[in-house]
Order: structure tokens, then C-alpha cells, then sequence
């Protein structure tokens, strides 16, 4: 008498997989991901040089400055950036067990 | 006399048949639900119904004016969406858990007095512990005993609040409070819990990333936006709220930076949004009300679809973590385009829901000169492009190839996520239907030349910073951690005070279980079992020590035990006590 195999515990069980044909998607091409960055850049310098075309209402003096929105949107990401990374991470990281 | 039905009812009873409801005819029965109330809803005119006499005190059921209404609209719509997007979901802890929980914030958004409002404020917590522990994960049920706790201790702070204000005004008439005396002070504190100001906020990011999948979208939507609504109503025109709303707007940023469970980072951008909402409140300009009530309509809207495409990645793939994803968008595409349209709502991109009302808070505060609160909403402003905008698309869905290939998610998360999508984009391209239902009348204009355009530089220059940082390894990988927060003062203090109870009330324990159980009932049950002959020799003992004589102690102890043992003393033990303790008294009696 032959004992039946165990069933086996496969993880596709528990994703929910499909075949793909592999095909490269958009992004795996370089050249794609190239041209997204280069229309990104032109859009932003096209953004920054509208600045100089149109009359502003402001509330706050500053916001009739050149390019005020703009590279306040800059430095504001690149300082959260920084003190996220720098500072705040070495004060609050810990292990993923820390409370365990 | 109305005919309709106060607005909470219909989905707390509807709830009840539903665990006897199978296939079919639940889905459809849970669907109808919330369609069915918003009828009922629409059939209420605005004014006071439903009062019933309550030991003196008059309990209103319906407070129905424009301020309730827009709230009612809302979580009815959200309800619609949720279980819509749950209806997969077997578990029958989890849909009436859902059902009632919405019911109960559709109870504290149109309860008219401080009584009834508070019963469906409990309400609430205990029905949003059960859409967390229905996870059954260990860290689950952690998460949820200390959500129920927080919300506890939060509940009796505002419990307390109440009676005070209640016994100095007369009135449990749930109106304007505003800030003045010690009862308000604790109400004010109680909502604060439920509204996650900072230091009482971990309870929402500890919990809402560790609830089911489906659950979690039901308690993104309730409970901090009627907390809102208790502000709105009870506490507009608060000072202390413009700074507390900034530094909600301002410290979660930092966090959602860094953390790896993109659920988490949703958690952190919904303080965020919500500290754009208590701001508006602070200010309390008929503009920064109007923007505070349709940010939280928007945020309700856009931050479900964010934890809905995010849920739906968590029921393809079971992963959840930023290290795990990524490349997602080849088997994914729909849900990966509804998280754009998510993440563009809440960065509040032209023709979006989120720029139509976050523009308005941000201008009632240039317009009440507050510079500094809109220099930080304006950061803010940037941050959640970056965190929520950016990040979460990017790391899911982007990024580098996970090697993950799932299944597109089922059609009724596809259909739920659809919904709340082309709702972000309507309101955004059409806000008037939205102004139309806010608390005052307005004719506020977002699409000038100069806002569009401004906001729009604030996005790309955002994504720029993100981008170099990216391309040039600055920006911080993601990393297997967590990160503690204030939680951390309960959660290894609660560890410490149970260590020192433990120390202090076991030890207190063991000592009384050794002395006065097993120690003094022993000595004296052997002394009394020869009171006579042992206080015989007790004296004995002494004489002979004052004495000096201790060479035949022994055998003069061994005849005294003697004697007693055969009873050879004509007045035994008892009479030599009875005599001892008349003298005793005698003597008392006498001084």
C-alpha cells in the first residue's frame, strides 16, 4: 500500500499568479524611462520660465517673487529629505522586533 | 412628524440580519444598505427631530443642518464604496463590524445632544477594535487592545467633560462650546484623541496598518473626520487649534519619509490631511470652515482610494513593504493608474479633488496674515507630493522589478477603487457641486491663472528634488525596520509599569501568601493546640534565661508538655484564657 504524497505547500497558493508572457514592459526599456525623464525636465523649466509671463496675485509679498513656488517646492523636499534621513532616522529607527 | 427614520439606524439595524444572509442576497443586502439611508437621509428636513425626555435632559437624534449634512453625504458615499470594495470578504465579525461603525459615526454626525452623542462615540471604538482584531494576526491584537485602550481613556476624558458641561450649563445640547473652563478643556482633549492630534496620535498608525485589508478603509473614513465634525461644530474659531493643526500638517512628513510599510506611510499623510482640516477649524472664517468640511469630504475620498490600491497590492501579492514591491504596474495596471489618480487628489494637482480644498484653507490663512502656519502648510503641502504622491506609485507599483506577478485585482475592488477615482477627478474638474453643499454659501474661485500655476511649479519642483535625490543615491533606501513613536511611551512604559506592578503587587502578594497564610497560622495553631502548657513554657523560658539556669530547661519543658498532653491540669487551657482575657478586659474596663 502506497502512502499518498503529501500535497505539496506551494507558495503560488497563496499570490494569485498568472502567466505572463515576459515580455519587456514600458519601463524596462532604457530609452523609455530617458525620454520620461527628458520631457520631466522640459516641463519644469518650461514651468519656471512662465514665471515671467503672467501677473501674479499674491497675498504675501514673496509670492510675487521669480520663481518663488518653485524653488520653495525644491528645497522644501530636499531639506525633509535630508533631516528624514540624517536626523530623524538615527533618533527612531530600530529593528523590526524592537517591541517583541 | 417626519417620515423617515433617524439617520443612523438603518445601517446599525441593517447590520444585525446580515450573519444569516448568505451569497447573493448579502452582497446585495449590504449594498442596499447605505443606498437605502441616503434616501432616508434626503427625506429629513433640516431642523431638530427625533427628541425623546432623558433623565431631565432632552435627547436629540437629529440635528439635521448643512454642516451634519455634508458629513452625512459623505460617509454614506464612503460606506457605498467600502463595502463595495469588501465584498469578497466571508467573515461576518468584519461586516458588521463595518456596517455598525459607519452607522455610529452617521449617529455622532447628526446627534443633537452631548448624551446620545457620546453613547455612538463608543460606539465607534468598539466597532472599529473588531475591523482590527478581525486581522488575527498577533501583532493585530496588539494593535487593537491598545487602540480600544487609547480610545477608552480618550472616551472618559470627553465622558467627563460632558457632565461638567452639562452641570454648569444646564443643557446637554450638543452646540458651540469653544474653549473656556475645565470642562471644555476635557471635551476638547476627548475629540482630540479621536483627531490624533500629535502625541495622542500613535494610536492611528499603530492600528489602521495592522487592520484587515478591508477594515482598514472603513477607519480611514470615520473616525478622525467626525472628530472633525465635533470641532467644527463645538470648538470653531480655537486658537490652540490653528497651532495643533500645524504641527499635525508637519511632523508626519518626516516619518512617512522613512517608513517601509506603505499602509503606514498612508497612515502618517492622513494625520497630515487632517491637520490641514483642524487648521481651517482654528482659523474659523466662514473660508477656512467651508475648506476644513470639503477637504475632509475630498481626504475621505482620496485617501480610501490610496488604502484601497494599497490593499488590493496587500490581497495580490500578501506583501506590503516598500523592500518587497515594486514593477508591479505590469500585472496591476488599473489599480497602479487609480493610485495615480489617488496620489495626484491628495498632492492636490489642478483638476484634482485635493487642490479645491486644501487652496482654501491655505488662503484663509494668508488672509488672517498667519505667516508662519502658511509657510508650514505650504511645506506640507510639498511633503505629501513627496511621501504620498510620489512614494507610494513609485515604490509599489515602479521602482525596481520585484520579480512579483499577480492577478489585476477582482472586479468589485477594481469597480469601488474606479468609483472613488472618477469622484476625485469630477470634484476636482467641477467643484461647484461640492461648494454647493458646504456649511456657507461661496463663491470661492480655485482656478485663477496665478494659483494654477503656482501650485503646479510647488508639484514639479517637488518631484524634480525627488528625482535627483533618487538618481543620485541620496534618497533613503528603504529599510527592514520600524520607527518608534509616541507610542513608544505605552508600549515600553506600559512594559515598565506592568514590570513594577508586577514587582510591587506580586511581591506584596508572595509576602502576605508567606507570613499571614502559611507563617502565623501555623505558630499559632501550634500554640494553641497546648495554649496552657506552651505558655508555661514560654515563661519558664524566660525565667530560666533572665535567670541564668538553663541545665535541666529541657526536662522541665518535657513534664509541662506532659502534663497538658494528658490534660493533668484540673482547669485546662481554656479556663487559664478565659481568666486572661476577663483580667484584660477588666482592666480596660476600669481605665
Amino acid at each position: 500500500m502506497k502512502k499518498p504524497a503529501k500535497p505539496e505547500v506551494r507558495e503560488e497558493d497563496f499570490q494569485h499568479p498568472v502567466e505572463m508572457e515576459e515580455e519587456l514592459a514600458m519601463f524596462d526599456h532604457p530609452q523609455n524611462v530617458k525620454r520620461l525623464l527628458y520631457g520631466f525636465f522640459t516641463c519644469v523649466v518650461v514651468l519656471l520660465a512662465i514665471d515671467l509671463f503672467y501677473h501674479k496675485h499674491a497675498i504675501f509679498p514673496w509670492e510675487g517673487f521669480f520663481g518663488f513656488y518653485s524653488v520653495f517646492g525644491f528645497v522644501a523636499c530636499v531639506v525633509l529629505v535630508l533631516v528624514a534621513k540624517y536626523i530623524l532616522r538615527p533618533l527612531v529607527m530600530r529593528k523590526e522586533d524592537y517591541y517583541d | 412628524m417626519i417620515n423617515a427614520l433617524p439617520p443612523a439606524v438603518i445601517l446599525i439595524f441593517g447590520a444585525l440580519p446580515v450573519p444569516f444572509l448568505r451569497g447573493k442576497a448579502k452582497a446585495a443586502w449590504m449594498l442596499l444598505l447605505p443606498v437605502v439611508s441616503l434616501v432616508n437621509l434626503l427625506a429629513i428636513p433640516e431642523g431638530m427631530h427625533w427628541t425623546a425626555a432623558f433623565m431631565g435632559y432632552e435627547l436629540v437624534f437629529g440635528q439635521i443642518d448643512r454642516l451634519s449634512l455634508i458629513f452625512g453625504y459623505i460617509f454614506h458615499l464612503i460606506s457605498f464604496i467600502s463595502i463595495l470594495y469588501a465584498l469578497h470578504v466571508e467573515d461576518d465579525v468584519q461586516n458588521v463590524a463595518g456596517l455598525i461603525y459607519a452607522g455610529a459615526a452617521l449617529g455622532v454626525t447628526f446627534a443633537g445632544d452631548f448624551f446620545s452623542l457620546f453613547v455612538f462615540w463608543e460606539m465607534l471604538t468598539v466597532s472599529a477594535t473588531f475591523l482590527i482584531l478581525a486581522r488575527r494576526t498577533p501583532a493585530a491584537l496588539g494593535a487593537g487592545f491598545r487602540y480600544f485602550m487609547v480610545h477608552v481613556a480618550g472616551g472618559l476624558c470627553l465622558l467627563a467633560g460632558i457632565i461638567l458641561h452639562v452641570q454648569q450649563t444646564g443643557s446637554a445640547a450638543f452646540g458651540f462650546v469653544g474653549l473656556d473652563g475645565l470642562a471644555s478643556i476635557l471635551i476638547f482633549i476627548g475629540v482630540g484623541v479621536n483627531c490624533a492630534w500629535p502625541l495622542l496620535h500613535p494610536w492611528l498608525t499603530d492600528a489602521y496598518p495592522e487592520a484587515t485589508i478591508t477594515g482598514t478603509i472603513f477607519l480611514s473614513a470615520f473616525t478622525t473626520k467626525t472628530a472633525i465634525y465635533v470641532l467644527a461644530r463645538a470648538f470653531p474659531g480655537t486658537e490652540a487649534l490653528i497651532w495643533i493643526g500645524t504641527a499635525m500638517a508637519a511632523f508626519p512628513i518626516f516619518y512617512a519619509v522613512i517608513e517601509n510599510d506603505l499602509r503606514r506611510v498612508l497612515a502618517y499623510s492622513l494625520i497630515n490631511q487632517v491637520g490641514f482640516m483642524v487648521v481651517g477649524i482654528g482659523i474659523g472664517t466662514a473660508l477656512a470652515i467651508n475648506g476644513a468640511v470639503a477637504h475632509a469630504f475630498n481626504d475621505i475620498l482620496f485617501k480610501g482610494l490610496l488604502f484601497m490600491t494599497m490593499g488590493a497590492v496587500m490581497y495580490r501579492t500578501g506583501k506590503i513593504n516598500a523592500t518587497d514591491l515594486g514593477g508591479l504596474y505590469r500585472s496591476m495596471p488599473w489599480t497602479c493608474t487609480f493610485c495615480i489618480v489617488g496620489a495626484a487628489s491628495i498632492s492636490a494637482f489642478p483638476l484634482f479633488s485635493g487642490f479645491v480644498s486644501k487652496s482654501m484653507v491655505m488662503e484663509a490663512a494668508a488672509h488672517g496674515n498667519l505667516r508662519l502656519v502658511w509657510f508650514v502648510l505650504l511645506f506640507a503641502s510639498a511633503g505629501v507630493f513627496h511621501h504620498a504622491g510620489i512614494k507610494i506609485p513609485f515604490f509599489a507599483f515602479f521602482s525596481h522589478d520585484s520579480g512579483l506577478r499577480c492577478k489585476e485585482a477582482p472586479r468589485h475592488m477594481l469597480l469601488a477603487m474606479g468609483i472613488a477615482a472618477v469622484l476625485c477627478v469630477f470634484i476636482g474638474s467641477f467643484p461647484q457641486f461640492l461648494y454647493s453643499l458646504l456649511p456657507f454659501a461661496t463663491d470661492y474661485q480655485p482656478y485663477t491663472a496665478s494659483h494654477v500655476i503656482a501650485q503646479t511649479q510647488l508639484l514639479f519642483f517637488s518631484a524634480l528634488a525627488f528625482t535627483l535625490l533618487l538618481l543620485s543615491g541620496i534618497y533613503p533606501a528603504e529599510i527592514r525596520s520600524i520607527n518608534i513613536d509616541a507610542d513608544w511611551f505605552y508600549r515600553k512604559g506600559g512594559r515598565l509599569f506592568y514590570g513594577l506592578a508586577d514587582k510591587a503587587c506580586n511581591g506584596l502578594n508572595n509576602w502576605g501568601d508567606r507570613v499571614l497564610v502559611k507563617l502565623v497560622p501555623g505558630l499559632l495553631s501550634r500554640f494553641f493546640d497546648e495554649p496552657g502548657g506552651n505558655i508555661q513554657k514560654h515563661g519558664l523560658r524566660l525565667l530560666a534565661g533572665a535567670s541564668g539556669v538553663t541545665a535541666d530547661l529541657g526536662e522541665q519543658e518535657d513534664r509541662i508538655v506532659r502534663r497538658s498532653r494528658t490534660a493533668a491540669y484540673p482547669v485546662g487551657g481554656g479556663v487559664l484564657l478565659a481568666v486572661l482575657f476577663l483580667a484584660v478586659m477588666s482592666l480596660l474596663f476600669f481605665l
